[in-house]
């Protein structure tokens, strides 16, 4: 018996909205766009509150996604401490998406999982 | 007698200040650097080093996990994240602990247990002329500097209290939390500024954030005769007296490049900063007056 099917993600985002670039940054992402896979249903959850921080955003994004039930993060980097917080919370991180929207970004990630 | 020699700006010339005063003091002084990013009055007073040291702080450890019940009470009081709660999964990061020791005591089970983050080194020596000397050095990687001055000021008041000196402190640059822990301690700040915009615009951000500790502050024009008169109209318009200028020469450059106290480069520098040095205890001693009346 594998792992059990990833079924919600993450993206960070710089905005709210599916056409929106991919936000390369993880603790200070504008915030993230959260898909539910099985029901292609999606949210945003704004992630301004760790961007004021100044230190440990990493980990309050890390404990927003955790509170969203999210397995796995797309994103562009995740900092030392960010990745030891995403560990512990048991969220898979993709590093390297940047440059595309979110829903490319989706597609993307689709693509590779349907492959897999 | 505590004097915090700080300034907005970098570069402005604290560590020229804060040894030339030193060496004309003419009562007993310890020089203190609490400039612990880059600490360099070593350099000026070429002090021997008695005792070096780490210096660390108390951060949570949770070595037996199995007796965190997750109950979240060190996550709520913790307000810089250094702890976190995933599920039922406990998540230290000692890099941001400030060290309040806080989680220690709201844990109901005893499960955080305390551990240590080396912060860096601690010095202390005397010069040549015998002056007690302090310095901390941090930590490379080390990102707060805060925790490692306070080891540095508790041994600052204990030498005061030992031994009766007055203390001069070189603070760090800058207006955020190492540049005000410098002066708490102080009776009076000496702020060093130049007489250009970079100098008057990080001199009013030093007033400004200074001001509310209430105590009496000085300014010291260093390389006068650069720039323009923004700095004096300033002070003139804000009360901010200028206690000393050094001027902007070639040969003073050359005696600091070498290594040399600024004061005792020659007669009249030895008697500007002497002059320098009255003043600052005359500003104390407003200070005092103040607090009595």
């Amino acid at each position: 018996m594998g792992p059990a099917p990833v079924t919600r993600i993450a993206i960070s985002s710089e905005g709210p909205a599916l056409g929106d670039p991919v936000d390369p940054r993880f603790g200070r992402a504008a915030g993230f766009v959260v898909v539910d896979l099985p029901s292609g249903a999606w949210s945003y959850v704004d992630n301004g509150g760790s961007q004021a921080l100044a230190q440990g955003a990493g980990i309050q994004a890390a404990e927003i996604l955790a509170r969203n039930d999210v397995q796995v993060l797309l994103t562009g980097h995740v900092g030392p401490k960010a990745a030891a917080a995403l560990q512990a919370a048991g969220i898979r991180a993709v590093e390297g998406v940047e440059g595309i929207s979110v829903a490319e970004a989706l597609a993307r990630y689709q693509q590779e999982a349907g492959r897999a | 007698m505590i004097v915090a020699v700080a300034s907005g700006k970098g570069g402005t010339g604290k560590t020229t200040v804060t040894a030339s005063l030193a060496s004309t003091w003419g009562r007993p002084v310890a020089a203190v650097d609490l400039d612990v990013e880059e600490p360099n009055l070593h350099l000026f007073l070429k002090p021997e080093a008695l005792r070096e040291e780490n210096a660390f702080l108390e951060v949570p450890t949770l070595p037996e996990p199995a007796r965190c019940t997750a109950c979240g009470a060190c996550v709520d009081l913790c307000q810089f994240k250094a702890l976190s709660l995933f599920g039922q999964r406990l998540a230290i990061f000692p890099e941001l602990c400030h060290g309040c020791e806080g989680c220690f005591r709201v844990c109901p089970t005893g499960a955080l247990v305390p551990g240590q983050r080396e912060l860096g080194e601690l010095s202390c020596g005397r010069t040549s002329e015998g002056l007690p000397w302090l310095s901390g050095r941090l930590r490379i990687g080390e990102a707060m500097s805060p925790p490692l001055m306070n080891q540095v000021r508790a041994r600052m008041k204990a030498l005061v209290a030992e031994e009766g000196v007055d203390v001069l402190v070189d603070a760090p640059p800058g207006v955020s939390c190492p540049a005000l822990a410098a002066v708490q301690d102080a009776d009076v700040i000496l702020l060093v500024t130049e007489p250009t915009p970079f100098g008057l615009h990080d001199l009013k951000l030093a007033r400004e954030a200074f001001k509310p500790l209430g105590r009496p502050m000085g300014v010291v024009i260093n390389r006068a005769g650069l720039g323009d008169h923004g700095v004096h109209d300033f002070c003139r318009e804000s009360g901010l007296p200028v206690v000393a200028e050094i001027p902007f020469s070639r040969a003073v450059a050359v005696h600091y490049a070498q290594g040399g106290v600024v004061a005792q480069m020659d007669e009249a520098m030895r008697e500007r900063f002497t002059r320098l040095g009255e003043s600052v205890r005359t500003l104390a001693g407003s200070r005092k007056e103040a607090a009595h009346a």
